[in-house]
């Protein structure tokens, strides 16, 4: 059937990948403006005539974010919270999903819709009871804060999308592990792991995301301690409405959104093929 | 394992226990809480603004909903259509987008929408035009960025329940002579129904909810709090002006909202015969 397409259709062919190619590059403007403006001198990017290049890359912006800032720490800050998420969340999430699949146990549905409905819940609209009880233990200002909410908020959906690798993981397979004298414990790392681990990534993208862009929580619990700061409360910093400094405030994104699109080249093919699979589900 | 889902319990009854706080306790600032029944409710319902701010909440995460699954499920049938390298960079061009922070994202739009320094005035020749001033093209600028960084997911998701679609089905369809629409109405959309049920309630969830966006965009809310979103306004209700009780009547408006769509969900799952 290709080839008769090929033959019948092929201006349409061409036609399709024009604007594909035509939307990537729409899509992937902004983002080059973003490391464009970082590495403008600051007159070139407060000029009238923004141009699409620039002849004298500098990095001074980089510089004046690095060094007016403590931003290495809130750096290291971001990659602790979002690290310590993604570790706990997926661990757990990995149990809880096969706990959910592989028994039936008593409130099992009803365990299973709360996980649904615990995604439904806007996690703002929790950020005020949350607030009083982190400062009831005393935690304000600290990762802590942070990290807690977010390993609670990451495991609904994470479960919810673990669930369908697990099950799809022939249950045969189970049967003959024992069979061959494995232990449950050894059957759960050494091979169910290995065997839902795309999916692990998967769902590790989602609780990375949410975790390291998390803008809501760090406003509102870390409120005077600045060195227990992250990166999206520092970016701000150099957003000012009245008078932003732009090349500040690209350079200290183009720093932010690095590791993100590092984490996702890395898992890019597991992530198309983790959701293809929780989907197929 | 059945610890493990023991260990989760807790967890989650953690957000269940502070989500029934605050309910119960409007407290106010560590001083003892006094019980005010529905009067926080009566003083929102009564309020003006909470209505505006809910009408504004509702038409613009319906439109970011359908724009956004417009454009993935259009781009998903696209990357189907065309060979490896457009389809590689229009996949890395949307896993940028999707992996730009929201912050990030908003900052970025704010600057290329910029009345002086911005690239698209300039293309568009509208001089110093200010997108963020008027509330109509401020909600715009914020539905295109809202958009472009969730799109992506829908595309990709959509994307990989095509491919799992067998193609003899696809064959078929062409052989007895159908079109494009045709086979994409007819026999695709049937197929993906449970995909596309699943990215719309995500959807839903996630641009119900949009925060980020609107706060730094348009500078908390915009111009007389014309851009407030219920989310945002529960925010400056609660933190700003210090009226936790509230903020938090507000928040559970909000959770009772998205709750009518949870069961809306499940229904719709239930009558497909699908076992949880």
């Amino acid at each position: 059937m290709n080839l008769l397409r090929a033959q019948v259709r092929r201006p349409w062919r061409l036609a399709a990948e024009a604007s594909a190619l035509l939307i990537a590059v729409v899509v992937a403007f902004p983002l080059y403006w973003m490391v464009l403006s970082a590495f403008k001198p600051a007159g070139e990017i407060e000029s009238t005539e923004p141009r699409p290049w620039t002849l004298t890359p500098s990095l001074d912006s980089f510089r004046r974010v690095f060094e007016q800032q403590e931003f290495g720490r809130y750096f290291l800050n971001s990659l602790i919270v979002a690290g310590s998420v993604v570790i706990a969340s997926a661990l757990i999430a990995f149990l809880a999903a096969t706990a959910v699949t592989r028994f039936r146990f008593r409130f099992r549905t009803t365990l299973l819709i709360m996980f649904l409905v615990a995604q439904m819940v806007p996690v703002e609209a929790l950020t005020i009871p949350l607030f009083f009880l982190m400062r009831d233990f005393g935690q304000l200002n600290t990762l802590g804060s942070l990290i807690l909410p977010h390993i609670a908020f990451s495991l609904p959906f994470a479960i919810w999308m673990l669930r369908g690798f697990v099950k799809a993981v022939p249950e045969a397979l189970e049967e003959a592990a024992y069979i061959d004298g494995a232990s449950r414990t050894r059957f759960l790392w050494q091979i169910l792991f290995p065997l839902v681990f795309p999916g692990l990534v998967a769902t590790s993208v989602f609780s990375f995301i949410s975790t390291w862009n998390d803008f809501l929580f760090a406003k509102s619990f870390i409120i005077s301690d600045t060195s227990q700061s992250t990166l999206p409360m520092a970016l701000l910093v150099f957003y000012k409405p009245d008078d932003p400094d732009w090349g500040g405030v690209m350079a200290a994104s183009t720093v932010m959104t690095i590791p993100v699109l590092v984490f996702f080249v890395l898992v890019q093919r597991r992530l198309v093929s983790g959701l293809g699979g929780a989907v197929k589900d | 394992m059945v610890l493990g889902g023991l260990l989760v319990y807790p967890v989650y009854q953690l957000g269940l226990i502070s989500f029934l706080e605050y309910t119960q306790a409007q407290v106010s600032g560590g001083e003892p809480a006094t019980f005010q029944g529905f009067g926080n409710y009566a003083e929102l319902f009564g309020d003006g603004e909470f209505w505006r701010v809910l009408l504004a909440t509702v038409v613009f995460a319906a439109a970011c909903v359908v724009s956004t699954l417009a454009v993935g499920c259009a781009l998903a049938v696209l990357l189907t259509r065309v060979r490896a390298v457009p389809r590689l960079a229009l996949m890395l061009a949307a896993l940028g987008a999707w992996a730009t922070p929201a912050v990030t994202g908003s900052t970025v739009w704010l600057l290329l929408f910029d009345p002086d320094f911005g690239p698209v005035n300039r293309m568009l020749g509208l001089g110093d035009h200010s997108w963020t001033y008027g509330r109509y093209s401020a909600f715009l600028l914020v539905l295109l960025e809202v958009v472009w960084c969730s799109f992506p997911f829908v595309m990709v998701t959509v994307y990989a329940g095509i491919r799992a679609v067998p193609a003899e089905v696809l064959e078929a369809a062409a052989l007895d002579g159908a079109s494009q629409w045709r086979i994409w109405r007819s026999v695709l959309a049937p197929m993906l129904r449970p995909i596309l049920v699943v990215v719309t309630i995500q959807s839903v969830i996630w641009d119900f909810k949009v925060f980020t966006q609107i706060y730094v965009m348009t500078g908390g809310g915009g111009i007389a709090g014309q851009n407030l979103v219920l989310n945002v306004y529960a925010y400056q209700k609660a933190f700003a002006s210090s009226q936790y009780s509230l903020g938090s009547a507000i928040g559970v408006v909000m959770l009772l909202i998205l709750l009518a769509v949870t069961l809306v969900y499940l229904r719709l799952l239930r009558r497909q015969g699908e076992e949880l």
